[in-house]
C-alpha cells in the first residue's frame, strides 16, 4: 500500500462509517446536546436578568423606606415641637389667668372691705348720732324746756362734726 | 588528573554515541547486510501504512497480531477470509486458497492469482505478472481503528447527551470538558465562519469531524496504534464530504460568483470561472493534504528518532533519541488538537463561503 495512493476500499469504509456516525450523533447526541445547552444559556440569562431586576427593585425599595423613615422622623419632630409649644402656651395662659383671678379676687376683696368699712362708718355715724341724741336728750331734758330749740342746736352741732 | 580523565571519557563517550555508530555501520557492514538486518524506510512505511491485520509486537511467525477480515470484491463475487490466513507473510510466498481462487499478500496489497497459477511470478521491477488486484474492501487496521474511534464517540457523546437530559444543571468533570469543546466548535468555529442564521444546519458535521479527527489523532499516538488520519484515503474521504457540503449548499450567489463573476469585464469572466472552479476543488484538496501530511510527518519523525537507535546499533543513542521522541510526542498532542481544529475551521469557512449572503453588489 503506497503512502500517497488513495485506496478505494478505505475511502468507501471511511465515507460510509463517517456519514452513519454523523447521522447517528446528530440525532442522538448533537441536537439534544446543543438544544439543552441553548436552553440552559437562556435560563441562565433570564436568571441573571431577573437578579438584576430584583437588585434594582431592592434599591428602589430601600430608597422608599429611607424616605418614609425620614418623613416619619420629621413628622415626629414637628409633633414634639407642637406639643412643647402647646405646653408652654398652656403654662403661660394658666399663669396669666391665675394672676387675673387673683387680681380680681383681691380687688373684690378690697371693694368688699371698702363697702364694709363705709357701712360700718355710716352705722357708727348713725349710732353716734343716736347716742349723741340720747345723750343730748338726757342732757337737754334736764336743762332745756324747749325741745325744738335744743334739737336744732344739736343738729347744727352734729353737722359741724365730720367723722372722716 | 582524575577529573580531566573523567571529562575526556565523557567527551569520548559522546563522540562514540554520535559518530561511532555511523562509522561502524559504514565500515564493518556492507549496505546490503545492514539492510537485511534493519531497514528504517521499511519499518517506518510499515508503521504509518495500512495493513490487513493489527500487528502489536514480535516478528514473522512469533508476531502477535489481531486478525482482521479480508473482504475482496472479485469479478466473480465477494470473497472473504481472515487476514491470519496469510501467516504474517507480505512477500507473496504464502498463497491462500478460497472459493477456488488463490490470493497472495504483496506488501499489504492483496493480489488474486490468475486462473491455474499457484505461485506469484514477478517481473524485473518486482511487479507480479500473473495476478490482478481485486477491489479490496477489507476491514484493515485503519478501518478497525476508525471503528474504535466511532465506538468511543458514540459512548462518550450519547452519555453526555443522556447526562444533560437528566439534569438541567451544568455538567461536571469529563462531560464539562466535552461541553466546553462543543461550545468551542459552536462559538469559535461555526458561528463566526458560517453566520448566525445558517450555522445550526452544519453543526452535526462540524462537531463530528472535529471530534473524529481529534480522537483519531490521539489514538494514533499510542504505540502500536494505526495511523488513520495520516492516511491519504481517510483524508480524501473527509475532504470529499466537505466538498459535497460546499457544492450542495452553495446558493445562487455563490454559483454566480464562481461561474460568471459579476462586476468584471466580459472577457475576464471565463478566465475567472476557470480559476474559481479550480479553487473550489483545491480547497478540499488542501484540507486533505494538510491533515495527512501533518499527522504522517509527526509519526515519521518519532519513528525516525527511535529508528536511530537501531540504525546506529547503539543503546546509548536511546539517551538522545528517546527524549527527542518524547518531545515530539508531546508536540503531537498539540498537533492532534490543532489539526482537528484547522480542518473543522477551514471546512466551516468553505461552507460559509458557499452559503454567504452578500448585502453589497
Amino acid at each position: 500500500m503506497e503512502l500517497i495512493t488513495p485506496e478505494i476500499g478505505l475511502i468507501v469504509w471511511q465515507t460510509v462509517v463517517f456519514v452513519i456516525l454523523v447521522l447517528l450523533l446528530a440525532k442522538f447526541a448533537w441536537r439534544p446536546i446543543l438544544n439543552l445547552i441553548e436552553e440552559r444559556e437562556t435560563s441562565i440569562n433570564e436568571a441573571l436578568e431577573s437578579a438584576e431586576n430584583a437588585k434594582i427593585e431592592m434599591k428602589n425599595l430601600k430608597s422608599t423606606n429611607e424616605r418614609l423613615i425620614k418623613e416619619a422622623r420629621e413628622e415626629r419632630d414637628a409633633m414634639l415641637k407642637e406639643a412643647r409649644e402647646i405646653k408652654d402656651k398652656m403654662i403661660a395662659d394658666a399663669s396669666v389667668d391665675a394672676e387675673q383671678k387673683a387680681d380680681s379676687i383681691i380687688s373684690k376683696a378690697q371693694e368688699a372691705i371698702a363697702a364694709e368699712k363705709q357701712a360700718a362708718l355710716s352705722e357708727i355715724k348713725a349710732q353716734v348720732a343716736n347716742l349723741s341724741i340720747e345723750i343730748a336728750e338726757k342732757v337737754v331734758k334736764r336743762e332745756l324746756a324747749n325741745k325744738e330749740d335744743q334739737m336744732s342746736l344739736v343738729d347744727s352741732m352734729l353737722d359741724e362734726v365730720k367723722l372722716n | 588528573m582524575r577529573a580531566s580523565n573523567l571529562f575526556r571519557n565523557l567527551v569520548l563517550l559522546t563522540l562514540v554515541v554520535f559518530l561511532g555508530g555511523v562509522s561502524s555501520y559504514a565500515s564493518e557492514k556492507s549496505l546490503e547486510e545492514a539492510e537485511k538486518e534493519f531497514n528504517p524506510t521499511d519499518m517506518i512505511m510499515h508503521h504509518i501504512g495500512d495493513s490487513h491485520g493489527w500487528h502489536f509486537f514480535g516478528a514473522d511467525e512469533a508476531a502477535v497480531t489481531l486478525p482482521l477480515p479480508v473482504i475482496l470484491y472479485t469479478d466473480s463475487g465477494v470473497v472473504s477470509f481472515m487476514s491470519s490466513e496469510f501467516h504474517h507473510d507480505i512477500t507473496g510466498h504464502h498463497v491462500v486458497e478460497k472459493d477456488g481462487k488463490h490470493f497472495v499478500n504483496l506488501h499489504e496489497d492483496i493480489y488474486m492469482l490468475n486462473e491455474g497459477e499457484h505461485a506469484v511470478k514477478f517481473d524485473e521491477d518486482h511487479h507480479p505478472i500473473n495476478a490482478v488486484k481485486p477491489l479490496d474492501l477489507s476491514v484493515t487496521k485503519n478501518v478497525a481503528a476508525m471503528f474504535l474511534t466511532v465506538i468511543i464517540m458514540l459512548i462518550v457523546f450519547l452519555s453526555l447527551s443522556k447526562k444533560l437530559k437528566k439534569t438541567k444543571k451544568a455538567p461536571k468533570g469529563l462531560n464539562n470538558a466535552l461541553e466546553a469543546l462543543v461550545l468551542f466548535v459552536r462559538d469559535d468555529i461555526a458561528r463566526p465562519q458560517i453566520g448566525e442564521k445558517k450555522y445550526k444546519k452544519f453543526m452535526p458535521f462540524l462537531l463530528t469531524v472535529f471530534f473524529f479527527i481529534w480522537i483519531t489523532n490521539l489514538l494514533g499516538l499510542f504505540p502500536g496504534a494505526a495511523n488513520v488520519t495520516g492516511n491519504i484515503s481517510i483524508t480524501v474521504s473527509l475532504g470529499l464530504i466537505t466538498l459535497v457540503l460546499m457544492l450542495v449548499n452553495g446558493n445562487k450567489e455563490f454559483w454566480q460568483h464562481t461561474l460568471w463573476m459579476p462586476g468584471v469585464p466580459g472577457f475576464v469572466k471565463p478566465i475567472l470561472a476557470i480559476v474559481e472552479l479550480l479553487g473550489l476543488f483545491v480547497k478540499p484538496i488542501a484540507l486533505m493534504i494538510r491533515l495527512f501530511a501533518n499527522i504522517t510527518a509527526g509519526h515519521i519523525i518519532i519513528l525516525s528518532l527511535l529508528g536511530l537507535i537501531f540504525i546506529l546499533e547503539s543503546a546509548g543513542v536511546a539517551g538522545v533519541s528517546v527524549p527527542f521522541a518524547l518531545f515530539i510526542s508531546v508536540l503531537e498532542l498539540l498537533v492532534a488538537f490543532l489539526q482537528a481544529f484547522i480542518f473543522t475551521m477551514l471546512s466551516a469557512l468553505f461552507i460559509g463561503i458557499s452559503v454567504a449572503e452578500h448585502e453589497d453588489h
